[in-house]
């Protein structure tokens, strides 16, 4: 029971964090009400018995990357979003394509699933297992991965570099 | 107990708001979230197959999916710093062309 009303009362949060996502004008409310939505998330991962994943969604998400998106969205000083022909289009488009699209979804999975209950903390996995695993048998899936950061972390710092900052126009 | 359908659910509810914002959005900083928002929706989808299989490889592929998330937000927003230096704007509907 008490597992059900957490469940609810967290995702509850995640539900109107991502709707305040969609009605908020302003980017940096829409970053902070992700926070609420990555938080929560957190909170259902424990409830599942998944440890690990909800340590690192707070650290990764909830941390690293939120403070990348506030960060930019300080840095570029950036305002309310404007309203043009286009965006009354995907308005009119967008709401009840998603509406229809949830209830699509929502039914499926309730009807059709054949899903079944689980406690609390249904995950038997402690964090040290997933690390074995990580070690051992996607070891080299997570050395592709250390590249792929390595090479995301250059093209970051290039794209964001001042053209104006090269070598040759710095002498010139 | 709580069935895995509820998360599936939930998962489905994030992901269908995820695409709403991707399309509704205007501004760029806007859409990208949308997208982060879709991938934490896929994400809470891994968790609970992996509690109802039991299998904890569902979570070793989330923690890869945030690994990507994360070269993607890097990358992505220093093409979002990038594209505003040149343009001026955040608004998508005015960055129509791919040269200056």
């Amino acid at each position: 029971m008490l597992h059900l009303i957490l469940f609810v009362i967290f995702g509850g949060f995640c539900v109107a964090g991502a709707v305040n996502l969609l009605v908020q004008r302003h980017p940096i409310n829409s970053a902070l009400s992700l926070v609420v939505v990555m938080g929560s998330l957190a909170v259902e991962y424990l409830l599942l018995g998944a440890e690990f994943v909800a340590a690192v969604q707070v650290i990764v998400y909830a941390g690293a990357i939120m403070v990348l998106f506030v960060f930019v969205i300080m840095l570029l000083n950036a305002g309310e979003e404007e309203r043009t022909k286009g965006s009354r289009v995907a308005l009119l488009f967008g709401i009840p394509g998603m509406l229809a699209g949830s209830v699509l979804i929502g039914w499926v999975l309730l009807e059709r699933a054949g899903t079944r209950a689980v406690p609390a903390g249904a995950l038997p996995g402690a964090p040290r297992v997933i690390g074995w695993l990580l070690f051992h048998d996607f070891l080299l899936p997570f050395e592709v991965t250390s590249i792929l950061v390595l090479i995301a972390v250059m093209g970051a710092v290039v794209l964001a570099s001042h053209p104006g900052q090269k070598h040759g126009k710095k002498e010139g | 107990m709580v069935p895995i359908s509820y998360y599936l659910v939930l998962s489905g509810i994030l992901f269908a708001c995820g695409v709403t914002g991707f399309l509704i959005k205007r501004n760029i900083i806007s859409i990208f979230m949308s997208i982060e928002l879709m991938l934490n929706g896929v994400n809470l989808s891994f968790v609970a197959f992996a509690a109802q299989w039991q299998a904890l490889r569902g979570q070793v592929f989330v923690f890869f999916v945030m690994v990507v998330a994360a070269a993607e937000a890097a990358v992505g927003l220093a093409i979002i710093i990038a594209i505003y230096r040149t343009r001026e704007t955040l608004n998508v509907d005015r960055v129509d062309l791919l040269k200056l």
